[in-house]
Protein backbone atom coordinates (compact mmCIF):
# COMPACT_ATOMS: atom_id res chain seq x y z
CA UNK A 1 0.00 0.00 0.00
CA UNK A 2 1.60 3.24 -1.14
CA UNK A 3 1.21 6.69 0.29
CA UNK A 4 -0.99 9.43 -1.14
CA UNK A 5 -0.36 12.96 -2.31
CA UNK A 6 -2.92 15.75 -2.86
CA UNK A 7 -3.37 17.23 -6.34
CA UNK A 8 -2.53 20.64 -4.88
CA UNK A 9 -0.84 21.61 -1.65
CA UNK A 10 -3.95 23.32 -0.28
CA UNK A 11 -5.83 20.02 -0.15
CA UNK A 12 -5.07 18.38 3.18
CA UNK A 13 -5.59 14.62 3.30
CA UNK A 14 -4.62 13.91 6.95
CA UNK A 15 -7.68 13.09 9.02
CA UNK A 16 -10.84 14.41 7.40
CA UNK A 17 -9.87 15.83 4.01
CA UNK A 18 -10.27 19.59 3.82
CA UNK A 19 -8.90 22.63 2.06
CA UNK A 20 -6.55 25.12 3.68
CA UNK A 21 -6.05 28.73 2.70
CA UNK A 22 -3.08 31.00 3.23
CA UNK A 23 -4.62 33.69 5.41
CA UNK A 24 -2.97 37.07 5.72
CA UNK A 25 -2.17 37.71 9.37
CA UNK A 26 -2.67 41.43 8.76
CA UNK A 27 -6.10 41.61 7.15
CA UNK A 28 -7.47 38.08 6.92
CA UNK A 29 -7.45 37.93 3.11
CA UNK A 30 -7.33 34.34 1.93
CA UNK A 31 -5.35 32.85 -0.94
CA UNK A 32 -4.56 29.42 -2.28
CA UNK A 33 -1.29 30.08 -4.07
CA UNK A 34 2.23 30.55 -2.72
CA UNK A 35 2.39 34.17 -1.63
CA UNK A 36 4.96 36.91 -1.81
CA UNK A 37 2.77 39.40 0.03
CA UNK A 38 -0.86 40.37 0.49
CA UNK A 39 -2.60 41.85 -2.57
CA UNK A 40 -4.92 43.98 -0.46
CA UNK A 41 -3.37 47.43 -0.95
CA UNK A 42 -4.66 48.59 2.42
CA UNK A 43 -2.66 45.83 4.06
CA UNK A 44 0.44 44.78 2.12
CA UNK A 45 1.31 42.39 4.91
CA UNK A 46 3.69 39.55 4.22
CA UNK A 47 2.77 37.16 7.02
CA UNK A 48 0.41 34.23 6.39
CA UNK A 49 -0.99 31.35 8.37
CA UNK A 50 -2.70 28.18 7.18
CA UNK A 51 -6.38 28.04 8.05
CA UNK A 52 -8.80 25.18 7.40
CA UNK A 53 -11.90 25.90 5.34
CA UNK A 54 -15.39 24.58 5.96
CA UNK A 55 -15.96 21.43 3.92
CA UNK A 56 -19.38 22.51 2.71
CA UNK A 57 -20.66 25.51 0.84
CA UNK A 58 -22.93 26.67 -1.92
CA UNK A 59 -22.48 27.07 -5.66
CA UNK A 60 -22.13 30.74 -6.48
CA UNK A 61 -21.41 30.34 -10.19
CA UNK A 62 -21.02 27.39 -12.51
CA UNK A 63 -20.61 26.38 -16.11
CA UNK A 64 -20.82 23.02 -17.81
CA UNK A 65 -17.76 22.76 -20.01
CA UNK A 66 -18.40 20.79 -23.20
CA UNK A 67 -15.29 21.90 -25.09
CA UNK A 68 -11.92 22.10 -23.36
CA UNK A 69 -8.25 21.86 -24.30
CA UNK A 70 -7.21 18.55 -25.86
CA UNK A 71 -6.80 15.76 -23.33
CA UNK A 72 -9.34 17.13 -20.85
CA UNK A 73 -12.39 14.88 -20.49
CA UNK A 74 -15.72 16.66 -21.00
CA UNK A 75 -18.34 17.46 -20.01
CA UNK A 76 -17.61 18.59 -16.49
CA UNK A 77 -19.04 21.17 -14.15
CA UNK A 78 -16.69 24.01 -13.18
CA UNK A 79 -17.83 26.22 -10.34
CA UNK A 80 -17.11 28.77 -7.69
CA UNK A 81 -18.16 27.48 -4.30
CA UNK A 82 -18.76 29.86 -1.43
CA UNK A 83 -17.46 28.14 1.70
CA UNK A 84 -18.86 30.39 4.40
CA UNK A 85 -17.36 33.54 2.94
CA UNK A 86 -14.28 32.06 1.31
CA UNK A 87 -14.64 31.43 -2.42
CA UNK A 88 -13.11 28.27 -3.83
CA UNK A 89 -12.60 27.20 -7.43
CA UNK A 90 -13.59 23.58 -7.94
CA UNK A 91 -15.49 21.14 -10.08
CA UNK A 92 -18.87 19.92 -8.99
CA UNK A 93 -18.53 16.15 -9.05
CA UNK A 94 -20.70 13.10 -8.51
CA UNK A 95 -23.52 14.84 -10.37
CA UNK A 96 -24.99 14.60 -13.86
CA UNK A 97 -23.29 17.40 -15.81
CA UNK A 98 -26.45 18.99 -17.11
CA UNK A 99 -28.42 22.11 -16.16
CA UNK A 100 -31.24 20.02 -14.70
CA UNK A 101 -28.93 18.68 -11.99
CA UNK A 102 -26.77 21.67 -11.15
CA UNK A 103 -28.15 24.95 -9.92
CA UNK A 104 -27.00 28.25 -8.52
CA UNK A 105 -27.14 28.23 -4.74
CA UNK A 106 -27.09 24.44 -4.48
CA UNK A 107 -25.51 23.06 -1.33
CA UNK A 108 -22.37 21.02 -1.82
CA UNK A 109 -19.67 19.36 0.25
CA UNK A 110 -16.03 18.50 -0.36
CA UNK A 111 -15.31 15.08 -1.82
CA UNK A 112 -12.07 13.44 -2.92
CA UNK A 113 -11.29 10.89 -5.58
CA UNK A 114 -8.20 9.02 -6.82
CA UNK A 115 -6.39 10.51 -9.83
CA UNK A 116 -4.02 7.61 -10.38
CA UNK A 117 -0.91 5.95 -9.00
CA UNK A 118 2.63 6.81 -10.01
CA UNK A 119 5.62 4.54 -10.52
CA UNK A 120 6.48 4.61 -6.83
CA UNK A 121 2.97 3.47 -5.92
CA UNK A 122 1.89 6.87 -4.65
CA UNK A 123 -1.72 7.75 -5.28
CA UNK A 124 -2.64 11.31 -6.23
CA UNK A 125 -5.92 12.51 -4.80
CA UNK A 126 -8.15 15.11 -6.44
CA UNK A 127 -11.08 16.99 -4.97
CA UNK A 128 -14.37 18.48 -5.97
CA UNK A 129 -17.66 19.36 -4.36
CA UNK A 130 -20.64 17.03 -4.54
CA UNK A 131 -24.32 17.80 -3.98
CA UNK A 132 -25.61 17.36 -0.44
CA UNK A 133 -28.68 15.33 -1.16
CA UNK B 1 -2.44 74.05 -23.69
CA UNK B 2 -2.44 70.62 -25.27
CA UNK B 3 -4.36 69.43 -22.25
CA UNK B 4 -7.08 72.03 -22.62
CA UNK B 5 -7.56 71.23 -26.29
CA UNK B 6 -7.67 67.50 -25.71
CA UNK B 7 -6.74 64.67 -28.02
CA UNK B 8 -8.67 63.73 -31.13
CA UNK B 9 -9.01 60.85 -33.54
CA UNK B 10 -7.92 62.28 -36.86
CA UNK B 11 -8.09 59.11 -38.91
CA UNK B 12 -9.14 55.53 -38.23
CA UNK B 13 -9.44 52.36 -40.23
CA UNK B 14 -10.38 48.74 -39.75
CA UNK B 15 -9.82 45.96 -42.23
CA UNK B 16 -12.54 43.53 -43.14
CA UNK B 17 -12.73 41.03 -40.27
CA UNK B 18 -12.76 37.39 -41.32
CA UNK B 19 -10.41 35.05 -43.09
CA UNK B 20 -7.33 36.53 -44.78
CA UNK B 21 -5.34 33.43 -45.73
CA UNK B 22 -3.11 35.37 -48.14
CA UNK B 23 -2.14 38.09 -45.66
CA UNK B 24 0.13 37.86 -42.62
CA UNK B 25 -0.04 40.08 -39.53
CA UNK B 26 2.33 42.60 -41.12
CA UNK B 27 0.12 42.85 -44.22
CA UNK B 28 -2.99 43.38 -42.15
CA UNK B 29 -1.32 45.82 -39.76
CA UNK B 30 0.13 47.81 -42.65
CA UNK B 31 -3.25 47.89 -44.38
CA UNK B 32 -4.84 49.33 -41.24
CA UNK B 33 -2.06 51.90 -40.77
CA UNK B 34 -2.13 53.08 -44.39
CA UNK B 35 -5.92 53.24 -44.20
CA UNK B 36 -5.82 55.33 -41.03
CA UNK B 37 -3.23 57.73 -42.49
CA UNK B 38 -5.38 58.18 -45.61
CA UNK B 39 -8.53 58.59 -43.51
CA UNK B 40 -6.73 61.29 -41.50
CA UNK B 41 -6.71 63.46 -44.61
CA UNK B 42 -3.48 62.26 -46.10
CA UNK B 43 -1.03 62.65 -43.25
CA UNK B 44 2.15 60.58 -43.52
CA UNK B 45 4.32 58.44 -41.27
CA UNK B 46 6.68 61.43 -41.23
CA UNK B 47 3.97 63.32 -39.27
CA UNK B 48 3.73 60.67 -36.53
CA UNK B 49 5.66 61.21 -33.31
CA UNK B 50 4.91 57.85 -31.73
CA UNK B 51 3.70 54.38 -32.72
CA UNK B 52 2.00 52.01 -30.30
CA UNK B 53 1.31 48.54 -31.61
CA UNK B 54 -0.29 45.38 -30.34
CA UNK B 55 -0.35 41.77 -31.49
CA UNK B 56 -1.05 39.18 -28.84
CA UNK B 57 -0.79 35.73 -30.36
CA UNK B 58 1.38 36.19 -33.44
CA UNK B 59 4.47 35.10 -31.59
CA UNK B 60 6.73 37.57 -33.35
CA UNK B 61 8.73 40.26 -31.65
CA UNK B 62 8.23 43.91 -32.38
CA UNK B 63 5.08 44.06 -34.50
CA UNK B 64 5.38 47.87 -34.48
CA UNK B 65 8.83 47.78 -36.04
CA UNK B 66 7.76 45.13 -38.54
CA UNK B 67 4.93 47.38 -39.72
CA UNK B 68 7.28 50.39 -39.83
CA UNK B 69 9.54 48.45 -42.18
CA UNK B 70 6.62 48.29 -44.63
CA UNK B 71 5.08 51.73 -44.27
CA UNK B 72 7.81 54.09 -43.12
CA UNK B 73 10.83 53.91 -40.82
CA UNK B 74 11.07 57.39 -39.38
CA UNK B 75 12.98 56.51 -36.23
CA UNK B 76 10.17 57.39 -33.83
CA UNK B 77 9.65 55.54 -30.55
CA UNK B 78 7.63 52.34 -30.85
CA UNK B 79 5.77 50.83 -27.93
CA UNK B 80 4.79 47.20 -28.44
CA UNK B 81 2.05 46.59 -25.93
CA UNK B 82 0.20 43.54 -24.64
CA UNK B 83 -2.84 43.56 -22.36
CA UNK B 84 -4.86 40.50 -23.35
CA UNK B 85 -8.11 41.50 -25.07
CA UNK B 86 -7.54 45.12 -24.05
CA UNK B 87 -4.34 45.29 -26.14
CA UNK B 88 -5.80 47.52 -28.86
CA UNK B 89 -7.26 49.96 -26.36
CA UNK B 90 -3.91 49.97 -24.55
CA UNK B 91 -2.09 50.82 -27.79
CA UNK B 92 -4.49 53.67 -28.45
CA UNK B 93 -4.17 54.95 -24.91
CA UNK B 94 -0.37 54.82 -25.18
CA UNK B 95 -0.48 57.07 -28.25
CA UNK B 96 -3.00 59.35 -26.50
CA UNK B 97 -0.72 59.64 -23.45
CA UNK B 98 2.24 60.61 -25.62
CA UNK B 99 0.21 63.39 -27.24
CA UNK B 100 -1.27 64.44 -23.90
CA UNK B 101 2.19 64.62 -22.39
CA UNK B 102 3.23 66.98 -25.14
CA UNK B 103 5.91 64.66 -26.50
CA UNK B 104 4.40 64.86 -29.97
CA UNK B 105 1.33 66.29 -31.65
CA UNK B 106 0.38 63.25 -33.70
CA UNK B 107 0.58 59.56 -32.94
CA UNK B 108 -0.45 56.23 -34.32
CA UNK B 109 -1.91 53.12 -32.73
CA UNK B 110 -2.43 49.77 -34.41
CA UNK B 111 -3.68 46.36 -33.33
CA UNK B 112 -3.60 43.23 -35.46
CA UNK B 113 -4.36 39.56 -35.00
CA UNK B 114 -4.66 36.44 -37.11
CA UNK B 115 -7.00 34.00 -35.42
CA UNK B 116 -9.11 32.47 -38.18
CA UNK B 117 -9.45 28.78 -37.45
CA UNK B 118 -7.79 29.13 -34.05
CA UNK B 119 -10.59 27.20 -32.39
CA UNK B 120 -11.23 27.31 -28.70
CA UNK B 121 -9.06 29.65 -26.68
CA UNK B 122 -8.33 27.46 -23.70
CA UNK B 123 -5.49 26.64 -21.38
CA UNK B 124 -2.70 24.30 -22.35
CA UNK B 125 -3.38 20.85 -23.74
CA UNK B 126 -3.38 18.29 -20.96
CA UNK B 127 -0.35 16.08 -21.26
CA UNK B 128 -0.06 12.63 -19.81
CA UNK B 129 0.52 12.78 -16.07
CA UNK B 130 4.14 12.44 -14.97
CA UNK B 131 5.31 9.02 -13.87
CA UNK B 132 6.19 10.45 -10.49
CA UNK B 133 3.85 12.85 -8.70
CA UNK B 134 5.93 15.96 -8.01
CA UNK B 135 4.42 19.15 -6.58
CA UNK B 136 5.12 22.07 -8.89
CA UNK B 137 4.24 25.71 -9.29
CA UNK B 138 2.45 28.15 -7.04
CA UNK B 139 -0.22 25.63 -5.99
CA UNK B 140 2.11 22.72 -5.47
CA UNK B 141 0.17 20.81 -8.11
CA UNK B 142 1.19 17.25 -8.94
CA UNK B 143 -0.95 17.16 -12.08
CA UNK B 144 -2.65 19.53 -14.51
CA UNK B 145 -5.51 21.34 -12.76
CA UNK B 146 -7.42 22.68 -15.81
CA UNK B 147 -10.57 20.58 -15.96
CA UNK B 148 -9.89 19.09 -12.54
CA UNK B 149 -10.13 22.25 -10.49
CA UNK B 150 -12.44 24.42 -12.56
CA UNK B 151 -11.81 25.55 -16.10
CA UNK B 152 -9.36 27.79 -17.89
CA UNK B 153 -11.38 28.04 -21.11
CA UNK B 154 -12.55 31.55 -21.88
CA UNK B 155 -16.15 30.48 -22.66
CA UNK B 156 -16.22 28.67 -19.32
CA UNK B 157 -14.80 31.57 -17.31
CA UNK B 158 -17.21 34.08 -18.82
CA UNK B 159 -20.11 31.65 -18.50
CA UNK B 160 -19.49 31.70 -14.75
CA UNK B 161 -19.31 35.50 -14.81
CA UNK B 162 -22.82 35.65 -16.30
CA UNK B 163 -24.15 32.92 -14.03
CA UNK B 164 -22.79 34.69 -10.97
CA UNK B 165 -24.73 37.79 -12.00
CA UNK B 166 -27.82 35.62 -12.32
CA UNK B 167 -27.19 34.17 -8.88
CA UNK B 168 -27.04 37.64 -7.42
CA UNK B 169 -29.94 39.28 -9.22
CA UNK B 170 -31.98 36.52 -10.89
CA UNK B 171 -33.53 36.31 -14.34
CA UNK B 172 -30.38 35.38 -16.24
CA UNK B 173 -31.67 32.31 -18.07
CA UNK B 174 -30.10 30.34 -20.91
CA UNK B 175 -32.72 31.82 -23.22
CA UNK B 176 -31.98 35.38 -22.13
CA UNK B 177 -28.29 34.96 -22.96
CA UNK B 178 -29.26 33.44 -26.31
CA UNK B 179 -31.43 36.45 -27.05
CA UNK B 180 -28.47 38.78 -26.43
CA UNK B 181 -26.55 36.82 -29.09
CA UNK B 182 -29.60 37.00 -31.36
CA UNK B 183 -29.46 40.81 -31.14
CA UNK B 184 -25.79 41.05 -32.01
CA UNK B 185 -26.05 38.62 -34.92
CA UNK B 186 -29.06 40.60 -36.22
CA UNK B 187 -27.07 43.84 -35.96
CA UNK B 188 -24.17 42.36 -37.92
CA UNK B 189 -26.29 41.92 -41.04
CA UNK B 190 -25.84 45.66 -41.61
CA UNK B 191 -22.05 45.61 -41.19
CA UNK B 192 -20.16 44.68 -44.36
CA UNK B 193 -16.86 44.45 -42.43
CA UNK B 194 -18.21 41.89 -39.95
CA UNK B 195 -16.75 38.39 -40.08
CA UNK B 196 -20.27 36.96 -40.03
CA UNK B 197 -23.42 38.67 -41.27
CA UNK B 198 -25.95 35.98 -40.58
CA UNK B 199 -29.09 36.35 -38.54
CA UNK B 200 -29.94 33.44 -36.23
CA UNK B 201 -33.16 32.62 -34.41
CA UNK B 202 -33.05 32.13 -30.65
CA UNK B 203 -33.80 28.44 -31.22
CA UNK B 204 -30.85 28.11 -33.60
CA UNK B 205 -28.57 29.77 -31.07
CA UNK B 206 -29.78 27.61 -28.17
CA UNK B 207 -29.50 24.45 -30.25
CA UNK B 208 -26.05 25.28 -31.60
CA UNK B 209 -23.03 23.31 -30.37
CA UNK B 210 -22.72 23.75 -26.61
CA UNK B 211 -19.30 25.11 -25.64
CA UNK B 212 -19.64 26.00 -21.96
CA UNK B 213 -23.19 26.22 -20.64
CA UNK B 214 -24.92 28.57 -21.11
CA UNK B 215 -22.65 29.70 -23.97
CA UNK B 216 -23.23 27.87 -27.24
CA UNK B 217 -20.95 28.41 -30.24
CA UNK B 218 -22.96 31.33 -31.61
CA UNK B 219 -22.83 33.02 -28.20
CA UNK B 220 -19.01 33.06 -28.29
CA UNK B 221 -16.79 35.66 -29.93
CA UNK B 222 -15.77 34.74 -33.44
CA UNK B 223 -12.07 34.05 -33.93
CA UNK B 224 -10.99 35.80 -37.11
CA UNK B 225 -8.25 37.85 -38.76
CA UNK B 226 -8.28 41.61 -38.71
CA UNK B 227 -6.54 44.85 -37.89
CA UNK B 228 -7.44 48.38 -36.92
CA UNK B 229 -5.41 51.56 -36.60
CA UNK B 230 -5.97 55.13 -35.52
CA UNK B 231 -4.16 58.45 -35.91
CA UNK B 232 -4.52 60.73 -32.91
CA UNK B 233 -3.77 64.44 -32.87
CA UNK B 234 -3.59 67.21 -30.30
CA UNK B 235 -6.36 69.79 -30.37
CA UNK B 236 -3.77 72.49 -30.89
CA UNK B 237 -2.39 70.79 -34.00
CA UNK B 238 -5.87 69.99 -35.26
CA UNK B 239 -6.68 73.71 -35.44
CA UNK B 240 -3.93 74.10 -38.03
CA UNK B 241 -5.37 71.40 -40.29
CA UNK B 242 -8.02 71.67 -43.02
CA UNK B 243 -11.68 72.36 -42.37
CA UNK B 244 -12.55 68.87 -43.58
CA UNK B 245 -10.04 67.27 -41.20
CA UNK B 246 -11.49 69.32 -38.33
CA UNK B 247 -15.06 68.38 -39.27
CA UNK B 248 -14.32 64.67 -39.37
CA UNK B 249 -12.12 64.61 -36.27
CA UNK B 250 -13.65 62.85 -33.26
CA UNK B 251 -12.86 64.05 -29.77
CA UNK B 252 -11.50 61.54 -27.27
CA UNK B 253 -13.46 62.89 -24.34
CA UNK B 254 -12.12 60.17 -22.06
CA UNK B 255 -9.42 57.54 -22.34
CA UNK B 256 -9.22 55.31 -19.30
CA UNK B 257 -7.42 52.09 -18.48
CA UNK B 258 -7.93 50.20 -15.23
CA UNK B 259 -6.91 46.91 -13.63
CA UNK B 260 -8.83 44.93 -11.07
CA UNK B 261 -8.53 46.17 -7.50
CA UNK B 262 -8.17 43.51 -4.85
CA UNK B 263 -11.42 42.03 -3.56
CA UNK B 264 -12.37 38.74 -1.92
CA UNK B 265 -12.54 36.00 -4.59
CA UNK B 266 -11.00 38.09 -7.38
CA UNK B 267 -8.17 35.58 -7.67
CA UNK B 268 -10.65 32.67 -7.80
CA UNK B 269 -12.92 33.83 -10.62
CA UNK B 270 -11.72 36.91 -12.49
CA UNK B 271 -13.82 39.85 -11.38
CA UNK B 272 -14.55 41.68 -14.62
CA UNK B 273 -17.10 43.91 -12.92
CA UNK B 274 -15.32 46.23 -10.54
CA UNK B 275 -12.57 47.36 -12.91
CA UNK B 276 -15.15 48.02 -15.64
CA UNK B 277 -17.29 50.02 -13.25
CA UNK B 278 -14.22 51.94 -12.10
CA UNK B 279 -13.17 52.68 -15.69
CA UNK B 280 -16.68 53.82 -16.60
CA UNK B 281 -16.93 56.04 -13.54
CA UNK B 282 -13.61 57.71 -14.36
CA UNK B 283 -14.55 58.07 -18.03
CA UNK B 284 -17.95 59.64 -17.39
CA UNK B 285 -16.33 62.08 -14.99
CA UNK B 286 -13.53 62.99 -17.39
CA UNK B 287 -15.95 63.45 -20.31
CA UNK B 288 -18.58 65.25 -18.28
CA UNK B 289 -21.31 62.99 -19.61
CA UNK B 290 -23.47 60.26 -18.12
CA UNK B 291 -24.71 56.94 -19.44
CA UNK B 292 -27.98 58.61 -20.45
CA UNK B 293 -26.05 60.82 -22.91
CA UNK B 294 -24.67 57.89 -24.90
CA UNK B 295 -26.07 57.45 -28.41
CA UNK B 296 -24.32 54.12 -28.86
CA UNK B 297 -22.08 51.71 -26.96
CA UNK B 298 -19.65 49.11 -28.24
CA UNK B 299 -18.95 46.85 -25.28
CA UNK B 300 -16.88 43.72 -24.87
CA UNK B 301 -19.34 40.92 -25.65
CA UNK B 302 -16.65 38.25 -25.83
CA UNK B 303 -19.52 35.97 -24.81
CA UNK B 304 -23.24 36.60 -24.52
CA UNK B 305 -22.88 36.07 -20.77
CA UNK B 306 -20.40 38.97 -20.64
CA UNK B 307 -22.61 41.49 -22.43
CA UNK B 308 -25.27 41.19 -19.73
CA UNK B 309 -22.97 42.09 -16.84
CA UNK B 310 -21.44 45.02 -18.69
CA UNK B 311 -24.84 46.73 -19.09
CA UNK B 312 -24.65 47.02 -15.35
CA UNK B 313 -20.91 47.69 -15.06
CA UNK B 314 -21.11 50.57 -17.54
CA UNK B 315 -24.13 51.82 -15.62
CA UNK B 316 -26.41 51.70 -18.66
CA UNK B 317 -29.03 50.43 -16.21
CA UNK B 318 -29.52 50.69 -12.49
CA UNK B 319 -27.52 48.31 -10.35
CA UNK B 320 -28.90 44.80 -10.68
CA UNK B 321 -31.12 45.85 -13.58
CA UNK B 322 -29.29 44.37 -16.57
CA UNK B 323 -31.95 41.75 -17.30
CA UNK B 324 -34.76 44.31 -17.26
CA UNK B 325 -32.63 46.66 -19.36
CA UNK B 326 -32.22 44.02 -22.05
CA UNK B 327 -35.86 42.90 -21.82
CA UNK B 328 -36.94 46.50 -22.47
CA UNK B 329 -35.28 46.38 -25.89
CA UNK B 330 -32.95 49.24 -24.89
CA UNK B 331 -29.82 47.63 -26.34
CA UNK B 332 -31.24 46.89 -29.80
CA UNK B 333 -30.22 49.38 -32.49
CA UNK B 334 -33.62 51.10 -32.30
CA UNK B 335 -33.56 51.13 -28.47
CA UNK B 336 -32.65 53.90 -26.06
CA UNK B 337 -28.99 52.81 -25.72
CA UNK B 338 -27.97 50.80 -28.80
CA UNK B 339 -25.28 48.28 -27.85
CA UNK B 340 -22.98 46.58 -30.33
CA UNK B 341 -24.64 47.77 -33.52
CA UNK B 342 -21.50 46.50 -35.28
CA UNK B 343 -22.52 42.95 -34.45
CA UNK B 344 -20.15 42.84 -31.52
CA UNK B 345 -17.42 40.32 -30.93
CA UNK B 346 -19.90 37.49 -31.34
CA UNK B 347 -20.56 38.35 -34.98
CA UNK B 348 -18.27 41.13 -36.19
CA UNK B 349 -15.47 39.03 -34.77
CA UNK B 350 -12.68 39.30 -32.23
CA UNK B 351 -9.15 39.51 -33.68
CA UNK B 352 -7.92 40.15 -30.16
CA UNK B 353 -5.41 43.01 -30.43
CA UNK B 354 -7.48 44.76 -33.12
CA UNK B 355 -10.70 44.77 -31.12
CA UNK B 356 -9.94 47.73 -28.86
CA UNK B 357 -9.41 50.01 -31.86
CA UNK B 358 -12.09 48.46 -34.08
CA UNK B 359 -14.71 49.26 -31.41
CA UNK B 360 -13.62 52.88 -31.58
CA UNK B 361 -13.71 52.81 -35.38
CA UNK B 362 -17.36 51.76 -35.14
CA UNK B 363 -18.26 54.58 -32.77
CA UNK B 364 -16.34 57.15 -34.84
CA UNK B 365 -18.14 56.04 -37.96
CA UNK B 366 -21.51 56.86 -36.41
CA UNK B 367 -20.34 60.15 -34.91
CA UNK B 368 -19.10 61.22 -38.34
CA UNK B 369 -22.38 60.19 -39.94
CA UNK B 370 -20.54 57.73 -42.16
CA UNK B 371 -22.03 54.43 -40.94
CA UNK B 372 -24.23 53.86 -43.96
CA UNK B 373 -27.12 51.44 -43.52
CA UNK B 374 -26.47 50.97 -39.85
CA UNK B 375 -26.07 54.67 -38.97
CA UNK B 376 -27.52 55.56 -35.58
CA UNK B 377 -29.29 58.82 -36.43
CA UNK B 378 -27.76 62.01 -35.07
CA UNK B 379 -25.18 60.21 -32.93
CA UNK B 380 -23.09 62.66 -30.92
CA UNK B 381 -21.55 60.67 -28.05
CA UNK B 382 -20.46 57.05 -27.91
CA UNK B 383 -18.56 54.72 -25.61
CA UNK B 384 -16.19 51.87 -26.46
CA UNK B 385 -15.27 49.26 -23.84
CA UNK B 386 -12.92 46.29 -23.84
CA UNK B 387 -11.71 43.97 -21.16
CA UNK B 388 -8.76 41.64 -21.15
CA UNK B 389 -8.59 38.91 -18.54
CA UNK B 390 -5.90 39.24 -16.03
CA UNK B 391 -7.37 41.90 -16.00
CA UNK B 392 -7.30 45.20 -17.88
CA UNK B 393 -10.25 47.36 -18.90
CA UNK B 394 -10.23 50.14 -21.45
CA UNK B 395 -13.06 52.65 -21.75
CA UNK B 396 -13.05 55.46 -24.30
CA UNK B 397 -15.78 58.07 -24.65
CA UNK B 398 -15.92 59.78 -28.02
CA UNK B 399 -17.68 62.96 -29.08
CA UNK B 400 -18.62 64.33 -32.45
CA UNK B 401 -16.75 67.48 -33.46
CA UNK B 402 -18.76 70.60 -32.69
CA UNK B 403 -17.90 72.21 -36.04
Amino acid sequence: MGSSVPIVDYLVLDGDPHLEANECTGCGARYFDRRNACANPDCSGAGFRRVPLPTSGEVRAFTIVSHAAPGIPVPFVAAVVDCDGTSVRANVINVEPDPAHVSLGMKVRLATYPLGTDRAGTEAVGFGFEPIS
Amino acid sequence: MAKRDGVWILGIHMTKFGKHPDKDIVDLGAEAVLGALADAGGVRMRDMGVLAAGNLLGGGLGIGQQIQKQVGQTGIPVYNVANACATGATALRTAVMAVKAGECDMGLAVGVEKLAGAGLLAGKDRKADADTWTPQGRFGAVASVDGRIGTETMPGVFAQVGMEYGHRYGGATFELFARIAEKNHAHSTLNPLAAYQKRFTVEEIMNDVMIAYPNTRSMCSANCDGAAAAVVVSGEKLRTLSADQQRRAVKIAASVLTTDPWEEACQILPNVNTLTRNAATQAYEAAGVGPEDLDLVELHDCFATAELVHYDNLMLCKEGGAVDFFESGASWRDGSTPVNVSGGLESKGHPIAATGIANIWEVCHHLRGEAGDRQIPDAKVGLAHVIGLGSACGVHILEKAAV
